[in-house]
This record gives C-alpha cells, structure tokens and sequence, in this order.
C-alpha cells in the first residue's frame, strides 16, 4: 500500500519540512531519553555486580543483614561493601510472578470461555464493565484492601501457632507471605488477560465454530479445541502481558507479601505458602530510603537493571512465540 | 471418487464412539469450572467495590477533604486536602507533558516516518517505555533529576547535591507512564482515517503539514481523548513514581520563593501515597484515613474511567456512508 | 497507510493532480452487430414436445429410495419475518435432493434447520415437525442428531489443525477416552478415500489443513464430515466457491455417496442442479411452489413460477 503524499513543489513546502524535522526530533529526543535510562541504569548498577560476579545470584547468607552491611559501608569509597547474595529474591520473584501468571492464566481461560458461551446474556454484559473496573484499580487500593482485611484472617485464623513457632527463630508469620501476594496479585493481573482472551474468542471465524458444532462436537469441547487453538497467539499475548505486570508490581506486593528477603522453603509443607518473600520491585521500594548511601544506591539499582533485562527477554520471548504460531492461522494474517 | 463403500465399522472404536453421551466427565468438569471462574469474578469484583464502598463512607468525612494533614507523621487526625491537590498537580503535569509529546510522536509515525530505521527505533522505544515498571521509571528519574544540572527542578539539600523530588520531576516520569498510552490510541485514531480523507486534501493542493493540523488531528480527536483519559488514569493510579519522586511529606513544602513555582519544585503527596503512609506499611497507622482517601482515589479513578466509555461509546459517525 | 510501510511507486495522484481532469470516451468503432430474431419454424423448438433434450444429469448407479427425514409442516421465523412457510419435504437416501430458488427464498434456512443448526441464530423460532427416522429430531440431543446429519459450508473451513486432525477430529472430540493414532488410522484413510481426496494428500497427512487448495479444502471438509458415518449430509452451496475442476470431483463424489447417505443440496446454479439431482425442491419467499423429480420439474414444469425460474426469467 502506498503512502499517500502531497504534490511537491508546492508553496508550504518548507513548513511541511520544518514539521517534519520538528516532530522527529521529537520522536528521536523521546528515544534518546529511553536509551539513556537504559544506559544510566546498568552504569549505576554496574558496581554492585563487578563486585559480586555470578555469585551476586547465587545463594548464601541473610539478604537483609547483607543489605543492612552495604547501607552501613564506611564512608571511604574504596571500602564501600556490596556483598549480596540475592537468590532468595530472584526465588521470591519467580514464585510469586510464575504463580500468579499461571493461577491467573488457568482463571482467565475459563472466565473468557465462560463469558463467550456459557454466561446468560445480562450477565455477560454485566461483566464487561465489571472487569474494565477490576483492571482499573490503583493497586495501593489493592494492598490496603489486602493488608486490612486478607492479612488478619491468614495471620490469625489460617496460620496455627505450631506453625509460628516452628519458624520463629528464623521470620515472623504474620499473615504477609507468598499466597497473600501471589492470590492479590493474580487478581490484578487477571482482568488484561480476560479481556484479551474473550475478544480473540469472539473473533474465532464463524466458519469454524459452525464447522464444529455441526459435526456433533458439545459446545465446551468446541471451545476448547478450535476456539482456544484459534486464540493462541492471543493467549500468549496475554500472558506476556500479565507477567510484564506481575514483574513490575511494587507497591502491592512490599505492603503484602513480607518484607523480608526470605526464599520460603517448599519442604517446610504448608508453612512454605505462609513465609514472606520479597521480589525485586518490592524490594526496592522497601528499601528506597537507602538510595542515598552509595552502595546502597547502587544495589538497589542494580536490582532495577534486573527488571529491565526481564522485561527485555519477555518482551522478545512474546514475540518469538507469536511468529511460530502463525503458520497454523489463516493466511491472511 | 471412489468406490469405497460404507464398510461395517472397525470394532472398538466404532461402540466407543457410538456409545458414548455428548457430555464426557472431563467436559463437564470443564464448564462447572468456566462457570465457577465467572462467578467467582464476580464475587471479587463486588466484593472491593462493596467493601471500599463501606469502609469508604464510614470513615470518609467533608472535613477529611477539606482540611490538611497534620505535619508531623505518625500523629491522628487532619485531613488530605494536600494530597488531594497533590494528585491534581501531578496528573496535570503528567498530561499536559505526555498529551502534546504523545500526539506528536503519533502523528511522526503514521504521517511521515523517515528514515524507516529511525521509525522502528522509536516504536521500539515507546513499546519499552510501555513494559517497564513504573518503580524502575522512578528510579531512573532519579538518577537524572540528580544530577546538578537539573537543580533548578528540586530542593537542593546541604552539600549542593539536588534532591532529585519534586512535583515537577514526579510529573515528568509521570507522563513517561501515560506516553504510551496517548500514543497508542493517536496512532490507532489516525490509522483508522481512510486514505481518501488524505488524498483529497492533497489533491486539494494542501501540504501535509495543514493536512495534519487541519483535517487529521480534529478528526482524532476522540482517539487522542481516549488515550489522554486513560494516560490520566493511569498516572492518578501510580504510586511507585511518587513514592520514590515526590519526598516523605504529606503536606505541600514549597521550595523558594517564587508563587506557583515554589509548589511545582517542592514537595508533597498525592493520594496514593497518603493511602499508602496511613495503611499499616506506612508509619502513619490511621486506617480509617486511609479508607476514606482510597474511597475518594477510587471514585476518581473510576469516573475517569466512565469518562473514556462516554467518548468512546459515541463512536456513531463513520468514514463510508 | 502507516508510513513506516517501504515507500512504493511515486503516488500516481501527485503526478495527476497536475495534469487537467481526464475526459472518459468511450470509442464506438461501429454499429453492434445484430442477431436476427429467429424465424419461425426455425432454433430450438417449444419446450411441449417429445423431442426436447435430456436433462445433462451425471452417470449414476440406481438406486431403491428408503426415506430418512422428512419435514411436516415446517416454518421458521427469524424474529417477525417468516423465511420458512409450512414446507413439507421427503429427504431420501438414495436419492439426491436439490433445493433450488432465488437469494431469501430460505432454502439454506430449511436445510439448517434438519440439523439444527438455526438453533445457532439467536432471534429463530420454528414451527411444525422435523422426523429423523421417524422420530421427532427435538426429542434428540442435539450433538447425537448432528452427527447423523452432517454438514457441508459454502466456504470450505478446515480447522487450523494438520490434515489427519482435521478428519479425525469428530472422532476425537467425542467421549471421554480418545482413541489412539492408529486407531484412527483407517477411519481417516477410509474418508479420505471417499471424499476422493486420499491420493493427493497421502503423503502429507501432517501438513497444516489451511495449505491446501480451496477444493481440496471443500473435499477435506467432506472427508472430516465423512468420518463420522452420517446417515443424511446436508450441502450448503458447496462448489460455489470453486473452479469448475473442482467443482466436477465433487458432483461426482456426491453422486456416488448418495447410495449410502440422504443428500440434499442447495444450490444456486441451475446446471449443477441438473447435473446431480434426482428429486428437485423449488422455493420461493419461504413457500414450497413445486417439488418432484429432477426430470419433471426442469423440463415440464407444473408451477409457473418454477417455469419461470428455471428457464432464466428471474433469480
């Protein structure tokens, strides 16, 4: 298709180019600044990492007391600490973000199919707007709702008190912990990927949900088979999305998840879903007041360059899987 | 063709078939679940507007809008006019950066986009902006604001380094949070113009450039409302950039002497993190604050939200008649 | 029209937008040429005579005609307006049914209600009785009645799944236990085979469905509706999308089949009609205006508005 354009060599030319060379320098200063915070991130991080090595994720010792030695450095630059093992929250962000992704993807699968075929129709326009407020709201509400009301029930009801002793030398169970954080946040990610899902089931193309249905196959099993399997490369869209989400989530998770750099111990049985974890976003903001220490600064920067590459690969990793999905569509796509 | 005829049937697989319901166990299982999520959504999704809402009007009160915070942190009582304010300012700021940048941005991909390499750079560009966290888009605030140069954007503290916080820096990264969004929907907007529109402007000997201001940009404008409304959102939404941008103060501290200015280049709070300071992560343990400003942070939020079904709801007018 | 699209031939707009607005002629080298009208005595004789041509029908095997459905007194209403008005028909296996009339006279309407796929429709209501067997289909479930009655769309839309999934697919999708591959193996290869599709795609079974031609899809379809053993298949226009090549395997996999399988056919194309019916049904605004054997109805017709219809008057 070709661009439409102008005639040249008429009078106005020139504000036609000035405009242009007005609007992408703006377009290329907004990139420059983009590729600055790239560079400024990983140049502040830096140090924090040559110090460490691999070892800076690898295991060993107490994160926190690592984090509290490089906030308490000497002020000398040539003794500044930054011996961090950060496995446990390389763990914590793992379990929490795979764990609401996943929950959250098994949830939003059937709430989609449910809305395109099986809801009563008043229901399912009902639930239109209903997830467009779900997505919509800040997710500090979010975490007050959660440390008000979710966080006293697990702390007190659900979590027995053989339970708190059996850790307490090590943390606190107190109600903030791994499912708390991974069930919120499951349900902040969620709606994004609902609505994604129940459009591309609406787009199935008619000529296929007839062809199944005609050949005596039962409406759910049509839905799963052709419907979802036509909707795949809207399910991983999805699903990139979500987990881009769920990585970033901040605020939510260091009101709700534990505040300690703990990597809850699936051998522990049920306490395992009761000790805290913390993810990087979290622990950033949890320790946001260190950043003027320089060390420390540069940790915590260091863990922001961590989410950065994470976003990076997911991002690429979406696409990837999208482009092997296409020789299965049709092909005008 | 053929001449096969229709043979008797293979044992086994012909009685498994012909014997069985149409609804296996595993099927219905399948839609006892699509139906238990459904619902279940449902009861989450009423069971925060309910509570918000009770807790809300329980514990909102007109002063609690009206009156300020009390300065010093951790005491009971006050208000939060400020970070009432503080929410306007910041997504005031934050708009009226990213709509003017955001369009512009929009408008250079669709219209013109040479050198192509430049064009996917940008697009790349504004994708990355659009998957990083905001708690990341803080820091890097940060780090830029701090350096001297910016110094005239934030108090400077002993030692002549500048803070790096303030209302305008908290706006700045703010509309790094809504660009993506106005951009996205401008695109979407002008895509959606059929080449015909262009083509007779041209033809009508005007240049792109008026082609642009005169007839693209007022016909997107319910695009660009869209995408600007829900920049706003977001940015009213966010509380990692002002918690990192904006210094651990609950009442505006204004910064030198110059009115209006002095607010912009000093510090305060917004909604989010005064709900944020009062919840039991915060040192301020006054609860019963923090419902009633998150009632009125959510009421906000959701009549932005409103406001974006209304514009694109009156989406009757079409391009073919 | 994205700009980012590579810049293509310089705008041809640009260029004329210079030149003055072109003048169309349209250049008349001559007068047409004429035919004269018949005299008379002369062409084709008059359609009431013994020596009129037969009907162009495909070569076929006879058959015994043994009724399967049947419809007694069937409307359906979409909303307030009525597409099918108290239409009785036999559906008969051994035979081939074509229903035949112009756009909106609701043949595709009825042929989707005998396997009750207008169920689909959410604004349809029906009326009066549709017997499979002689048992009324409503009693059935309907999953069970659709695997009696298949159906072939104008479109041809094999799923985006390989073409062994595709035939296998109504023998997958049903029951709790799937069978195995090499269960399926010959009931694949056995549709294939009488879809008239097997040797063109015997070596490629894996290969995506949607790579195939558009008549291979529409036989693919066939196959896929096949494999379930229907007793009826119902062809919604099924060679309208198709090149004549195409089109002739197909007519002549449907005459074949019909031994087996109740057909029935709508179609647009009066030449198909002839080609492949046994018994022709016409329609016309929802009502029945004639229905009888292909022979009679196309050559001696008894209504006049199927003389009409099937000498060209209208469509």
């Amino acid at each position: 298709m070709t661009k439409a354009a102008p005639a040249e060599g008429q009078p106005g030319d020139r504000t036609d180019q000035r405009t242009e060379l007005v609007l992408g320098a703006l377009s290329a200063a907004v990139l420059l600044l983009i590729a600055f915070m790239i560079v400024f991130v990983f140049t502040k991080a830096w140090p924090s990492f040559s110090h460490n090595g691999l070892a800076w994720f690898g295991g060993g010792g107490n994160v926190d007391e690592q984090l509290t030695n490089i906030f308490n450095s000497p002020a000398d630059p040539g003794d500044y600490v930054y011996t961090l093992h950060a496995w446990p929250l390389l763990y914590s962000t793992a379990l929490i973000t795979g764990g609401a992704v996943l929950i959250g993807t098994a949830l939003s699968l059937l709430s989609a199919m449910f809305i395109v075929e099986f809801a009563p129709p008043w229901l399912a326009k009902v639930l239109q707007p209903v997830i467009r407020l779900l997505a919509a709201v800040p997710s500090v509400i979010y975490g007050l709702i959660a440390l008000l009301v979710l966080v006293p029930f697990v702390g007190n009801d659900l979590i027995s008190g053989d339970e708190k002793e059996s850790v307490q030398f090590v943390i606190q169970l107190d109600g903030t912990g791994l499912i708390v954080g991974v069930l919120v946040l499951t349900v902040m990610i969620s709606p994004i990927m609902i609505a994604i899902v129940t459009d591309a089931l609406r787009s199935v193309p008619r000529g296929w949900t007839e062809g199944a249905a005609a050949l005596g196959v039962n409406r759910f099993r049509a839905l799963r088979t052709v419907g979802l399997r036509a909707a795949r490369p809207a399910i991983v869209a999805a699903a990139v999305l979500a987990t881009a989400r769920a990585l970033g989530e901040a605020i939510m998770l260091s009101m709700v998840s534990g505040s300690h750099a703990f990597a809850p111990n699936p051998l522990d049985g049920v306490t395992f879903f009761f000790e805290p974890a913390l993810t990087f976003a979290a622990a950033i903001v949890d320790h946001a007041d260190e950043l003027s220490v320089t060390p420390s600064g540069q940790t915590i920067y260091a863990f922001a360059a961590v989410l950065l590459i994470s976003s990076a690969f997911l991002s690429f990793a979406g696409w990837v899987a999208r482009r092997s999905m296409r020789k299965y569509t049709l092909a005008a796509r | 063709m053929s001449t096969h005829a229709q043979t008797r049937p293979a044992p086994g697989l012909w009685e498994r078939i012909r014997g069985n319901e149409s609804w296996s166990i595993g099927d219905r299982i399948g839609v006892g679940l699509a139906w238990g999520a459904g619902l279940l959504l449902c009861a989450i999704a009423a069971a925060i507007v309910l509570y918000m809402l009770v807790r809300g009007l329980q514990y909102l009160s007109f002063s609690d809008v009206f009156s300020h915070p009390l300065p010093g942190l951790g005491e009971t009582g006050g208000g939060f006019l400020d970070p009432i304010l503080g929410t306007f300012v910041v997504a005031m700021l934050g708009t009226v950066i990213a709509g003017p940048l955001g369009v512009s941005i929009a408008v250079w991909l669709t219209e013109y986009a040479r050198p192509a390499w430049l064009a996917r750079a940008v697009e790349s560009g504004v994708e990355i902006v659009a998957g990083t966290p905001s708690i990341v888009l803080a820091i890097f605030g940060l780090i830029v604001f701090q350096q001297s140069f910016f110094s005239f954007l934030s108090p400077t503290g002993e030692g002549a380094t500048p803070l790096g916080r303030s209302f305008i820096v908290a706006g700045a990264m703010m509309s790094l949070i809504a660009l993506p969004l106005v951009v996205g929907a401008t695109r979407e907007a002008l895509h959606s113009i059929p080449r015909h529109v262009r083509e007779a402007s041209y033809a009508l000997g005007k240049d792109r450039a008026s082609t642009i201001r005169r007839v693209l940009l007022p016909a997107s404008r319910r695009g660009i409302g869209t995408g600007v409304t829900l920049g706003m959102g977001r940015i009213i939404g966010d509380t990692a950039i002002v918690f990192i941008l904006l210094g651990a103060t609950l009442r505006f501290e204004p910064n030198g002497g110059l009115p209006g200015w002095d607010l912009l280049t000093g510090n305060g709070s917004t909604l989010t993190t005064y709900v944020f300071h009062n919840s039991p992560a915060g040192e301020g343990g006054q609860p019963e604050k923090a419902y009633a400003a998150a009632f009125v942070l959510l009421a906000i939020v959701l009549a932005l939200n409103f406001a974006v079904d209304m514009i694109t709801r009156g989406r009757g007018k079409s391009w073919t008649h | 029209m994205d700009a980012l699209r590579p810049e293509g031939v310089r705008e041809p707009l640009a260029v004329a937008a210079q030149l003055p607005p072109p003048v169309r002629r349209i250049e008349v080298a001559e007068a047409p040429t004429v035919v004269p009208p018949p005299a008379a005595g002369n062409g084709h004789a008059p359609v009431a005579t013994g020596t009129a041509p037969r009907l162009k029908q495909l070569p076929r095997a006879a058959t015994t005609p043994v009724e399967r459905m049947r419809t007694e007194e069937l409307s359906i209403a979409y909303g307030l307006k009525l597409a099918v008005n108290e239409v009785s028909l036999n559906v008969r296996q051994g035979e081939v049914l074509a229903l035949i009339g112009p756009s909106g006279c609701g043949k595709t309407t009825l042929l989707r209600s005998l396997n009750r796929l207008v169920e689909l429709t959410p604004a349809a209501t029906r009326g009066g009785r549709i017997l499979l067997d002689g048992e009324d289909v409503d009693g059935y479930d309907v999953t069970w009645l659709r695997r009696r009655v298949g159906m072939l769309f104008q479109q041809p839309n094999p799923f985006p799944m390989s073409i062994f999934d595709n035939v296998a697919y109504g023998l997958r999708e049903r029951g709790s236990k799937k069978p195995s591959k090499r269960e399926l193996e010959p009931a694949v290869t056995e549709a294939l085979h009488r879809a008239g599709l097997f040797e063109e795609v015997k070596d490629n079974l894996d290969h995506p469905a949607l790579a195939l031609s558009g008549g291979q899809q529409q036989r693919l379809c066939i196959a896929r509706s096949l494999a379930v053993r229907p007793e009826v298949l119902l062809l919604d226009e099924p060679c309208s999308a198709l090149d004549p090549i195409s089109t002739q395997t197909i007519e002549e996999t449907i005459v074949a089949l019909r031994s087996e399988i109740a057909i029935v056919i709508v179609t647009h194309n009066l030449q198909q009609a002839q080609r492949v019916a046994d018994h022709v049904a016409f329609m016309y605004l929802g009502d029945l205006i004639e229905y009888g054997e292909a022979e009679q109805v196309f050559r001696s017709p008894v209504a006049e508005r199927t003389r009409e219809y099937v000498s060209g008057g209208f469509g």
